[in-house]
């Protein structure tokens, strides 16, 4: 497999605030790859700068063969951008809409079939400034896809969507990995990258913490949790070693004749692993 | 070529499916005209006031539809991130520009015809005296007014401020400039401040194609303020404009 985008060392400061403190990484072909992080750990940035919006302090990235900081036809040609939390108002109706990005493609999908994939199939006709929030921002996703886009960015595609239209937008995702597109996608909700990502990259103020499949983020480490409570009071051991703590702690128990109340041996979710990433400098801001 | 057409069709239906830009860019100064020249029946410095009148509203009319006009689509595209989302496909900016420019100048031709033919039919006005160089002088207003409303969007902030923004510099600029009657009688100041409009230099060239049948060159000084005010909106432009929304 080749890589689609190539990342190595960015850089990027606003004013002596460091945005991107360095990253790497590489999202292959036809993989969805998440960036997942708290507000301000630097996904859009990220994303801006792959997108071709924004000018990199340093670092080398490559985005199909291209670099997006000269953003040249051929690349804008094979790229798809769902932009954060943006919605379409226009007096151009959906179909309307849609032909007018279509024409800026050499081969367009057809916007019959683009409306369709989009669920917006029944609106075809209606003003885009009548459609609802949610409608919107299913528009915005067709025009991302009405180039037929071999590589599409998505920033935050979800945000602000009820639990329904999250499942649906989530579908629409499915299929289009199916179709072999690549997607690089961020969010800060877990669940999202859990359910879409084939990997998973965490980032946290301007730095990537962990990189892997959503398995192996949890797998990582193999610590295990055991928790119990001793006269009434929870206790939590963290372990790599769970048969031999276990042993150690069932014979004292025995030995001793008292129960271990409330016993239980976890491993850590991926919202475990998640939370103490982020939260391990506590650097978190908007 | 057909990329330009694809574009500049569609800038025309947004165009005219906008209700404000249908009104207040394409028919407000076409009811400024009714109502003045329904007001001055006589003559201006000799001349049928139907006549000047035209002359003075088809310079608010290249202000109002280039810079005006222009400057609130723009501002309120980028504040909605239509420019942003249009700068990530392969359109190229420049025919993205070239699109939006002649757009704009369709708008000011049909807006000057419908002009004359509404001074025609009744204030029985008289045709241009020098019809090519009026419609050169509509080209020149509209490439002129274009670059400035580029440059004044560069600067604007807020979609919502935008209108108002631009018309507390247009409406005083065409009153100063004399589109709407005379200048004779104003203070002095005002009328000094007026000396350095681009208006009344587009205004000096139209009453001159228009009334005296002069050539659309008769002017150099006017054509070279006009050229110079075209030039700082485009370097305001260049260095100013940017395609992300500014609010967010």
């Amino acid at each position: 497999m080749t890589a689609a985008i190539r990342v190595e060392g960015l850089r990027k400061a606003y004013g002596g605030v460091e945005a991107l403190r360095g990253i790497s990484f590489e999202v292959e072909e036809g993989e969805v790859f998440g960036l997942l992080g708290p507000n301000g750990a630097g996904k859009t940035t990220t994303v801006e700068i792959l997108e071709g919006f924004r000018a990199r302090d340093g670092g080398r990235v490559s985005v199909l063969g291209h670099d997006p900081a000269r953003a040249p036809r051929a690349l804008r040609e094979r790229i798809g951008v769902v932009l954060q939390q943006s919605e379409p108002v226009s007096n151009l109706t959906v179909r309307e809409f849609l032909r007018m990005f279509a024409g800026y493609y050499e081969r367009p999908r057809d916007v019959d079939e683009v409306a369709e994939l989009v669920g917006l199939g029944e609106r075809r006709g209606a003003r885009v400034r009548t459609l609802s929030g949610g409608q919107r921002r299913r528009l915005d996703l067709g025009v991302a896809l009405v180039g037929d886009p071999d590589l599409l960015f998505l920033d935050e595609p979800t945000t602000g969507f009820d639990p329904e239209a999250r499942r649906a937008a989530w579908e629409t995702l499915r299929a289009l990995r199916e179709l072999g597109t690549t997607i690089l996608l961020t969010t800060h909700y877990l669940e999202e990258a859990q359910r879409l990502a084939d990997r998973v990259a965490v980032l946290r103020a301007g730095e990537i913490v962990r990189v892997g499949t959503p398995q192996e983020l949890t797998l990582g480490d193999g610590r295990v949790e055991i928790r119990f409570l001793r006269r009434g009071l929870p206790v939590v051991l963290e372990t790599d070693e769970p048969t031999r703590v276990l042993h150690e702690l069932t014979g004292q128990a025995l030995a001793e004749g008292v129960e271990l109340e409330h016993l239980e041996v976890r491993r850590p979710t991926l919202e475990d692993v998640y939370l103490e990433l982020v939260a391990e400098t506590g650097e978190e801001g908007e | 070529m057909r990329l330009l057409l694809h574009q500049l069709s569609f800038e025309q239906r947004m165009f005219w499916r906008s209700r404000e830009a249908a009104v207040f860019v394409f028919l407000f100064p076409l009811l400024l005209y009714a109502l003045l020249a329904s007001v001055y029946s006589e003559e201006i410095d000799g001349r049928p006031a139907a006549d000047v009148l035209l002359a003075g509203l088809l310079g608010y009319g290249a202000a109002n539809t280039a810079f005006a006009g222009l400057a609130v689509v723009l501002v309120s595209r980028r504040e909605l991130g239509l420019l942003k989302r249009l700068r990530a496909t392969p359109l190229p900016p420049a025919l993205l520009a070239a699109a939006l420019a002649l757009s704009t100048l369709l708008v000011f031709c049909l807006q000057a015809a419908a002009l004359l033919a509404l001074g025609r039919l009744l204030f029985g006005a008289h045709a241009p005296a020098n019809p090519l160089g009026f419609a050169g002088a509509v080209v020149l207003g509209t490439a002129c007014f274009a670059a400035l409303g580029v440059g004044a969007a560069a600067l604007i902030r807020s979609a919502e401020g935008a209108s108002a923004v631009v018309n507390v510099v247009l409406l005083p600029m065409a009153f100063l400039s004399g589109s709407f009657g005379p200048t004779r009688d104003l203070p002095e100041v005002l009328r000094a401040l007026a000396e350095v409009l681009p208006l009344r230099y587009f205004l000096e060239i139209v009453d001159g194609v228009h009334l005296e049948g002069e050539s659309l060159l008769a002017r150099p000084g006017a054509l070279a303020v006009l050229a110079a005010w075209a030039l700082v909106g485009t370097a305001v432009a260049w260095r100013r404009f940017g395609w992300m929304p500014r609010e967010r």
